[in-house]
């Protein structure tokens, strides 16, 4: 297998001091890398590291045949592009001059921009859509418009290898969603590999081919999203010891409350996760059953109940499951129903109401109270 | 866009261009000798006449002086400008000017009470180991503070320390030299030579063509470090390059002229006002030419307002130089705030 960017034994730190050592990781062309980890994991280190903007203390970097160490800063900046939030100044620069500085490796002695460099900007701003703001200053746009200009700055030095450091962090929902569209579209259609740091780890999962953890001492892991996003590693890697995150449905939540529930949910179907982070937001401890694990309540019920009555998916429920979840009914004074109709597959959840009702527990109907 | 751009960039320079040469034929017409420009022609081509030796010992010499000086002192600030990231760093401000002086002081008190003539060579030389002793100054406090405001503080201080030590050295000089040091340490153009133009015009303008000749990678260090680096430029090699550079512009001047305030503030951010925009390209002859006018209208005023006193150039470019720093400072603060 023919790889395109190859490091090997990358150590990388700070005057001399090593931050993370023994960093391997190769690259074919096209393929995206994200650096995930806690803030102050070294992503920007390792990062500046590969971009020659921190001299790495130890290892090799090599893009396709060429070392890093040995490329002129000509021959680098004609091979790979950066795009960092924070760092560029501008004065009096249009939006078309930043995204024309891509052009200073290809331009002469004085940085005179010719037909040629003018047609290539002209066509990139169009690529990442952004001809309409052309002529605003750089300094009044929007961070979305800004990152999509430094994008285009990026790609019109045509790279091989982009290395963005979070590029989303400023963005909304939309731009976050929309800049990285452009990416994964430059890496089809340009083959251009990419290496980049992100905090959202669904948008990293996503769009990445690999993923490399770090946390501040150490590559934790390195592999393919599926490798990287089992159960319980990202609660580790950034050490989450208040709240929940469950990397099988991307479910986050804040810390359950505490106390001794006086409340017991019957949920399902997805019925029942706005009341739980009703409770949640309130301070009120609860249980909750019976949901199987494949319900959309699960993630949320697992994270937020002081205990939740779960079932395997796709299996009967046990007569020792419903027993079980009537003696938590009999520890509270009051059951709610988010159900509005039981269906026949949920049978044990009515069997859960009308028991609540023959012990003479407060019933109130979820449903009922929503009008 | 492309087109409104190149018809302001024409417009400028045709301004600024028109303005040296206008300023110039002033400065030599005008003074307590009036002169006509038709009287101006005809003196020249008599070299006996006594108003052409006004013309040319005196007033030619002290206006291309101012020009050449005047052009030099706005790019050695747009330099330093654009090295610190700094809108009001300038060789006065940072102490620059003002260490140059000290050290020239030094030589000439020193040498003149060996009766040794100094010679402009040396007073340039002197004048550049004090800019960079200065400069090393600046450069250290630049690492410890962050802010654009203490570093300036921190070069006011400087420039206050070498003033007190060349005060110092002119109080206990020799009496006959003291006429001399005090006029030349407040600042002035009076009393250039020929030989003077010679030295300061060559110094300058293959300074300025080295200058001219970094204007790429100094576009590039204007977008930031990380992004000129990511560029392919050696940003050590700049950054050498541009001390050397601005202090030779500032010794320059201080050796010939002595200290001048606020041009190299000034000048730099009304080019860039007359241009709009930031580009070495343009802003390199622009403060240069801008430079000039700047100095040849304040020397002119330094003259003639008073006469037949003169006033330290200092005086008049402070006057119209400061109120250009609390512009740039005012909207600067509102750029902030707005965004």
């Amino acid at each position: 297998m023919k790889y395109f960017l190859k490091v090997e034994k990358m150590t990388v730190g700070y005057e001399g001091k090593p931050l993370i050592q023994d960093i391997d990781l190769t690259l074919r062309q096209g393929e995206i890398l994200t650096l995930i980890g806690p803030n102050g994991a070294g992503k920007s280190t390792i990062l500046k590291s590969l971009t020659r903007q921190l001299k790495m203390l130890c290892g090799t970097v090599y893009i396709g045949e060429e070392s890093l160490k040995e490329m002129s800063g000509s021959r680098l900046s004609q091979t790979m592009a950066v795009v960092l939030t924070k760092g560029i100044r501008t004065e009096l620069m249009t939006c078309e001059d930043v995204v024309a500085t891509g052009r200073y490796p290809y331009t002469g002695r004085f940085g005179l921009l010719s037909t040629q460099d003018r047609k290539i900007v002209s066509e990139t701003m169009e690529l990442v859509n952004i001809t309409a703001i052309r002529d605003q200053d750089f300094t009044r746009i929007s961070d979305g418009q800004r990152q999509r200009v430094l994008l285009a700055r990026a790609l019109c030095q045509k790279p091989q290898v982009i290395v963005l450091d979070e590029p989303t962090s400023y963005l909304d929902i939309r731009y976050k969603l929309e800049f990285l569209s452009i990416l994964q579209r430059m890496k089809r259609e340009r083959n251009l590999t990419v290496i980049m740091s992100l905090h959202e780890l669904e948008l990293a999962e996503r769009i990445s081919d690999q993923i490399l953890c770090v946390n501040g001492r150490y590559v934790d892991r390195y592999g393919s999203p599926d490798e990287i996003f089992q159960e319980g590693y990202i609660k580790q890697l950034f050490s989450i010891d208040t709240g929940y995150y469950d990397e099988e449905n991307e479910d986050i939540e804040l810390e359950k409350a505490q106390g001794t529930p006086r409340v017991f949910i019957i949920a399902g179907g997805g019925s029942g996760r706005g009341l739980f982070r009703h409770y949640q937001r309130q301070g009120i401890p609860f249980y909750t059953g019976i949901i199987a694990e494949n319900d959309l309540d699960y993630p949320v019920a697992k994270a937020l109940s002081a205990k939740a009555v779960c079932t395997q998916s796709f299996e009967p429920v046990s007569d020792e499951m419903v027993h079980l979840a009537k003696e938590l009914i009999d520890s509270c004074e009051q059951v709610i129903c988010c159900r509005k109709d039981f269906g026949t597959g949920e049978s044990y959840n009515r069997k859960l109401w009308e028991y609540a009702g023959s012990v003479g527990k407060q019933r109130i109907n979820e449903m009922d109270s929503k009008g | 866009m492309e087109q409104r751009r190149k018809r302001r960039y024409f417009a400028a320079f045709t301004v600024l261009i028109t303005g040296v040469a206008v300023f110039m034929i002033l400065n030599i017409c005008i003074g307590t000798v009036r002169i006509s420009i038709t009287d101006f022609l005809a003196v020249l081509s008599d070299p006996t006449d006594k108003t052409g030796r006004i013309i040319r010992d005196i007033r030619m010499p002290r206006t291309i002086a101012a020009m050449v000086l005047g052009g030099a002192l706005a790019l050695a600030g747009y330099l330093l400008q654009t090295f610190f990231h700094n809108p009001i760093a300038g060789p006065f401000v940072l102490g620059i000017s003002s260490g140059a002086k000290m050290v020239v002081a030094l030589v000439m008190v020193f040498l003149m009470g060996h009766a040794v003539k100094v010679s402009s060579a040396a007073m340039i030389v002197a004048a550049f180991v004090g800019a960079m002793l200065s400069m090393g100054f600046v450069l250290l406090m630049s690492r410890r503070v962050s802010s654009m405001s203490m570093l300036v503080v921190s070069g006011v201080m400087i420039g206050y320390i070498c003033s007190a030590v060349t005060e110092l050295v002119v109080t206990f000089a020799e009496d006959a030299d003291i006429v001399n040091l005090h006029n030349w340490s407040r600042g002035s153009f009076s009393g250039t030579t020929w030989d003077h133009v010679l030295v300061m015009s060559v110094v300058t303008l293959v300074t300025v063509c080295v200058i001219f000749f970094l204007s790429k990678p100094l576009e590039a260090y204007q977008l930031g470090e990380s992004y000129a680096k990511n560029m392919g430029v050696n940003i050590k090699a700049l950054r050498v390059a541009m001390v050397i550079l601005s202090s030779i512009l500032s010794a320059c001047i201080v050796a010939f002229a002595g200290p001048i305030s606020f041009v190299g503030i000034a000048v730099p951010h009304l080019a860039k006002g007359m241009l709009k925009s930031a580009k070495p390209i343009l802003m390199i002859p622009a403060c240069f030419f801008g430079g000039g006018v700047f100095c040849l209208f304040c020397d002119l005023l330094a003259r003639t307002l008073f006469a037949p006193t003169e006033l330290s150039i200092s005086t008049v470019t402070a006057v119209f130089g400061a109120p250009v720093v609390l512009w740039v400072m005012i909207r600067r603060n509102k750029e902030k705030n707005a965004g």
